[in-house]
């Protein structure tokens, strides 16, 4: 599986806006590249990544070709309560990578 | 054209070599100080630095066994946090054995070679890019060694003659972009003072971490020169000028450069 790099704070306040930082290894082969025969690179990419807090949905975003390799995504969520936070990147080539980390809110 | 502009072109034309005039130690700056906010942003937070992947991929193959031996790097040098540091501010280092520098992708295939009896690391894979990054990261804020071994005092000024020397259908010199012109632009991108203080980095341009030899090759190709395989003599060499051109300043492994 990829190697992914996820940062979650382990405690927040209830009602805290928290800051959630993910990265993942990935080539993100665009299929538009040629080798010096001419011949194309088969588009090999990440499609999609969805961010779950506690089974609700709290981010999702598609990617595509132009998107540079080994996407970076960072966004905020209020903490609402202790629990766990699911990442999923799926893509191209049946490539899939999970990630989970759990918080605390007090 | 007036005389003076003439003598001026004279003057440059009979004695380049007095143009080239090394940056005096206080004026040096890392590359960190030509990129932008946002690069630099991405350098300095772990959790944003894609070169990080690199390194915790480098230290998994630090413990891994390898091959009919079956010893990991760490059997012998047990934890890369203290035995690896400061080790890649003083590589390029001589090596008595073949009698001449060697630099830390190879000191890493000599050592797979001859402990763990495994298959050299080709240059530019990503295993021995993470291994180095992993291992050069213990360095991190360390400065740079400056070299005393008299054994490398012929190595290090035939990497200083090839920063000197101009070549290539440009005509160009090292010197003439990163001593003399330092600081301007090139088709509007910055020039810096060219140190090896970040190295394996990740480039942006290149989408991935490389090595310096790798940046070396894309100056030459620029250059429109010969350039040299992948762990030819001549980049160790040159890697040996510009560590000692950086001597002192802090190993910022794994940095992130536009």
């Amino acid at each position: 599986m990829a190697r992914a790099l996820v940062n979650v704070p382990a405690n927040a306040k209830r009602g805290d806006i928290i800051e959630i930082k993910t990265l993942i290894q990935h080539e993100m082969e665009s299929g538009f590249r040629v080798d010096n025969m001419g011949k194309v690179f088969p588009r090999d990419i990440i499609t999609d990544f969805v961010c779950k807090y506690n089974g609700e949905e709290i981010f999702r975003a598609e990617l595509f070709p132009a998107i540079a390799a080994n996407p970076f995504f960072t966004f905020f969520t209020r903490a609402t309560e202790s629990g766990t936070i699911i990442f999923e990147w799926s893509g191209d080539n049946g490539f899939s990578a999970t990630e989970s980390r759990d918080i605390t809110v007090e | 054209m007036t005389l003076p502009v003439i003598s001026a072109v004279l003057a440059a034309l009979l004695a380049p070599e007095l143009n080239a005039a090394e940056i005096p130690l206080s004026d040096r700056k890392s590359g960190y100080e030509f990129m932008g906010a946002e690069t630099r942003a991405m350098q300095d937070d772990d959790a944003a630095n894609p070169a990080m992947l690199w390194v915790l991929d480098g230290e998994n193959l630090w413990r891994r066994k390898q091959a009919t031996a079956q010893k990991s790097c760490a059997e012998c040098h047990g934890d890369a946090q203290t035995g690896m540091k400061g080790v890649a501010a003083r590589y390029p280092a001589f090596d008595p054995a073949r009698g001449r520098p060697v630099n830390l992708e190879e000191r890493i295939n000599i050592c797979r070679s001859e402990q763990q009896k495994a298959t050299p690391l080709p240059f530019e894979s990503k295993e021995l890019l993470a291994l180095t990054a992993y291992i050069a990261a213990q360095s991190r804020g360390m400065p740079i060694e400056s070299k005393s071994d008299e054994h490398l005092a012929p190595f290090l000024r035939a990497g200083r003659e090839m920063f000197n020397l101009r070549q290539g259908q440009l005509n160009l010199s090292c010197s003439q972009c990163h001593d003399d012109n330092w600081g301007g632009k090139l088709a509007g991108a910055p020039i810096p003072q060219g140190h090896p203080n970040g190295y394996p980095l990740y480039r942006l341009e290149w989408q991935t971490l490389g090595s310096l030899q790798r940046r070396l090759r894309g100056c030459l190709v620029g250059m429109r020169a010969e350039s040299y395989p992948l762990g030819a003599s001549e980049y160790v060499n040159l890697e040996l000028y510009l560590m000692w051109r950086a001597r002192g300043m802090k190993i910022e492994t794994p940095a992130v450069r536009p």
